[in-house]
């Protein structure tokens, strides 16, 4: 019986990690049918805004205050990277929907430079990018209207993006010199998230040894998964947007603003994602390089739970937690000790966890044999295949 | 965002050779350039490490370890080869942390640079991919890594540790202090694979029983079942020898810690890949307790050590620290330097020839290169303090390397020798 509630816990830590960090996807992907590769980079930017808030509270607040740092991060790390989220969505996504291979070339190319940007971010580098693209946008509101409406006009534009940009290039490269302004903020390093101290001891109940950070993670994944799906069942913004998700020219036409729509679900989506960034800064290592150990699983459990339902994404999430713990574990060795000596083997050799991982990914593919469109997939007439 | 970072370098080099020429008085003290016109020529070095991807974090400091040990020999005046003063000259090649590039890069620094030698690699993936590229073009590279052993090349030298150098003694240590049950966990690579194989081999050897083994895939941080498998087969504590590499150790020890598998509860954890760097970005309040063994702790105290840490802090930054793979590939410079000079030639075979039985006063001490390529280096044991730093618990002095392991049966009782003038050099039956 121990067992049992050992793996059911277990399974359901490494399952909640999933559900978290695939949650956003769901959301972007599901919703809106956008592969994106930068999901993983927007949760890295999450884990660096946890990183920065609590260093800002190591160093300027009280030392009584530390202990709830991670919980000021949480928010914050949702406002940072359903910015830059919706940044991304203004300024390349936009302009790619309905091209779903063209959209994943270009959020792998934003997930490269978001990576270059953390290692190589100083502060001579923020302020000369800042100057270019403040130059950029403002340079049309300075300059007379008449230029604006001229055959050259084009020209125009894009020549006052090449000023901006060798100026912010010049300031950036004169500032550099300065040694206090050259130095990187993160560099390529990985950097040091410590968890408080509540969060870094385990509670036991009963047999079952249950990790306060794995504990924090659930109650966050509840807590995201309650609010998204309120959201999306019962706000107005919500309603819209499954609205926009069955039938974009319907509500267009209905009145919808299908492009604020299409704004907000990105936001919400990589919001959603930092959030997870801040939960995984609990568990592993923060470098630029932290995306890249989610985005597989990310995607693996949206298609396996259906693509457009949250339930799904729950339900493969934990299953596959529960899978690898049981698989990767062999505590299935433990249960049925007098097993027939083939199957012991067999057993024996897929209870490491690289094993594990081959295991369970070869399930997935034969479970989409059988099922092409996930555990729960998508009733109903789609306009929009 | 490249152009700006090439804008930038040449802004900074002209800015820094404005510097250099204004200040040609003060340098000398400085251990920076010089003026060429002090030299009468110059000898062009590789310096081939990923310098970006997933191993930059560990490749960076010892490249930046390697620059300095140049920029030290060219203010004391550089290699003087047949009464010339030569200059050395790096030429730095990205690896990326993609051994295909390792390979293509080191054919480019033989055939395009000429490049008298190749200091580089990291991963024993980096250096398998560059060594039929070495061996081919019978040219020379200079390797600083702790490594699994089980080669012995003509062409490449080894200024990291054998297994006998490092992982060896450790278990031993273990044995006698700590325990006799054995739980391994690696990344699922040749390293940790090599590594483990020959530590089984040993246990069974000295009484020690292995009861669980694992290995995580570069780059996994979920290890919830390796746990329960610690804690399946030592609830009551005993050893863990790990060699995980990169990430997976900060999400191991993080979680190994939530787990109250700690060395306060009977737990004592060896690492083979963790020194003051990674301790810096995994966190000293999860690693304290744990032990390492390595060749170079920055703790040891000694002048040459100080000294090698002052400099380096100078170089690039208080809040850096040095450790052995940096010390390593410090030391290898130093070594091939020393040995162009006794050649009287900074051609490759006189230099490889001439370097066997060469000294330098390395910053762990006296290392000597030896007759099968590898160096002959002190072994420590240390355990991690609160500061990231490393406690000396044992010091076993120097050992003799020894490139084919004498525990596995495959390699029990071969040996190399690259002075012997036999076809079998690199392994033969003693």
């Amino acid at each position: 019986m121990d067992l049992l509630y050992d793996t059911l816990f277990n399974g359901l830590a490494i399952g909640s990690v999933l559900v978290l960090a695939a949650l956003g996807l769901a959301v972007v992907f599901g919703l809106m049918g956008v592969i994106n590769m930068a999901h993983g980079e927007l949760m890295m930017l999450g884990a660096y805004t946890t990183f920065v808030v609590q260093n800002i509270f190591k160093a300027v607040l009280p030392d009584a205050l530390f202990p709830i740092y991670i919980l000021v991060a949480i928010p914050l790390a949702f406002l940072v990277s359903g910015l830059a989220g919706l940044l991304l969505e203004k300024t390349v996504i936009r302009r790619l929907y309905g091209r779903p291979l063209e959209t994943l070339l270009a959020t792998w190319g934003v997930s490269l430079i978001l990576q270059q940007f953390v290692r190589s971010v100083s502060s001579a580098f923020a302020i000369g990018l800042v100057l270019a693209v403040a130059g950029g946008l403002l340079i049309p509101r300075f300059t007379p209207k008449a230029w604006w409406q001229q055959r050259w006009t084009p020209l125009l534009g894009t020549g006052s993006w090449i000023v901006s940009g060798a100026v912010g290039i010049a300031i950036a490269s004169a500032l550099g010199n300065q040694r206090a302004l050259d130095q990187p903020w993160f560099s390529a390093r990985n950097i040091d998230v410590t968890a408080p101290t509540w969060l870094r001891g385990s509670i036991d109940v009963g047999a079952v040894n249950m990790p306060a950070a794995r504990l924090f993670i659930i109650a966050l994944t509840v807590i995201a998964l309650v609010a998204v799906s309120w959201f999306l069942q019962k706000s107005v913004w919500g309603m819209r947007i499954r609205a926009v998700t069955q039938n974009r020219p319907m509500s267009d036409c209905l009145g919808i603003p299908t492009e604020k729509v299409d704004a907000l679900t990105f936001l919400i989506g990589s919001g959603l994602a930092g959030v997870a960034g801040v939960a995984v800064t609990l568990l592993g290592s923060v470098g630029p390089n932290l995306g890249g150990n989610y985005i597989v699983d990310c995607f693996m459990v949206v298609v396996l739970g259906g693509v457009g339902k949250l339930a799904g994404t729950v339900l493969a999430a934990l299953g596959i937690g529960v899978l690898s713990y049981i698989v990767g574990s062999g505590s299935l060795l433990l249960v049925w000790p007098a097993m027939p000596a083939g199957l012991n083997d067999l057993i024996t050799f897929f209870a490491t966890t690289s094993m594990a991982k081959v295991l369970v990914f070869a399930l997935i593919v034969v479970f989409l044999q059988i099922r092409p469109a996930g555990l729960f997939p998508q009733k109903g007439r789609m306009v929009e295949a | 965002m490249d152009p700006l970072q090439m804008r930038k370098v040449a802004m900074r080099s002209i800015a820094g050779a404005t510097a250099v020429a204004a200040s040609l008085s003060l340098v000398a003290c400085g251990g920076g350039e010089q003026a060429s016109g002090d030299f009468d020529g110059e000898v062009k070095v590789g310096i081939l490490h990923s310098r970006s991807g997933t191993m930059a974090i560990s490749e960076n400091t010892v490249a930046e370890a390697e620059l300095m040990a140049i920029d030290e020999i060219n203010a004391k005046g550089g290699v003087t080869v047949d009464g010339k003063k030569l200059k050395i000259v790096p030429v730095e090649e990205d690896g990326a942390s993609d051994w295909p590039t390792f390979a293509e890069k080191a054919k480019k620094l033989i055939d395009q640079d000429q490049v008298a030698v190749v200091f580089g690699g990291w991963t024993s993936a980096s250096r398998k991919a560059m060594l039929p590229v070495f061996e081919a073009k019978d040219h020379f590279l200079f390797y600083p890594i702790q490594y699994e052993g089980q080669e012995c090349s003509k062409n490449i030298f080894y200024s990291g540790a054998a297994p006998n150098q490092q992982a060896e003694p450790a278990v031993d240590w273990l044995l006698k202090n700590k325990g006799k049950d054995f739980f391994l966990v690696g990344s699922d690579y040749v390293y940790p694979r090599t590594a483990n194989t020959i530590m089984k081999e040993q246990l069974k050897a000295n009484g020690g029983k292995v009861v669980g083994e694992d290995y995580l895939p570069l780059g996994n941080t979920e290890v919830a079942p390796i746990i329960a498998k610690i804690k399946q087969a030592l609830p009551k504590g005993g050893v863990i020898v790990n060699t995980l590499n990169g990430d997976s150790n900060v999400a191991f020890f993080k979680q190994m810690k939530a787990a109250g598998i700690t060395p306060a509860n009977g737990y004592s954890i060896m690492s083979f890949s963790i020194a003051e760097e990674e301790i810096a970005a995994i966190g000293p309040e999860y690693l304290e307790g744990t032990y390492a063994a390595w060749n170079y702790f920055q703790s040891l105290d000694t002048p040459a050590s100080k000294e090698f840490t002052k400099n380096f802090k100078a170089k690039y930054g208080d809040k850096r620290v040095t450790n052995d793979p940096a010390e390593a590939a410090y030391m290898m410079v130093y070594l091939w330097a020393a040995a162009a000079e006794k050649a009287n030639s900074v051609d490759d075979n006189k230099v490889r020839e001439a370097l066997i039985g060469v000294s330098f006063d390395a910053p762990e001490g006296k290392v000597t290169v030896q007759p099968n390529h590898h160096v002959e280096k002190l072994v420590l044991i240390g355990e991690v303090q609160k500061d990231g730093m490393f406690k000396i618990l044992e010091n076993k002095g120097f050992v003799k390397p020894l490139a084919w392991n004498q525990y596995v049966p495959e390699t029990k009782g071969y040996t190399c020798d690259w002075t012997q003038k036999r076809p079998d050099a690199g392994k033969y039956k003693m």
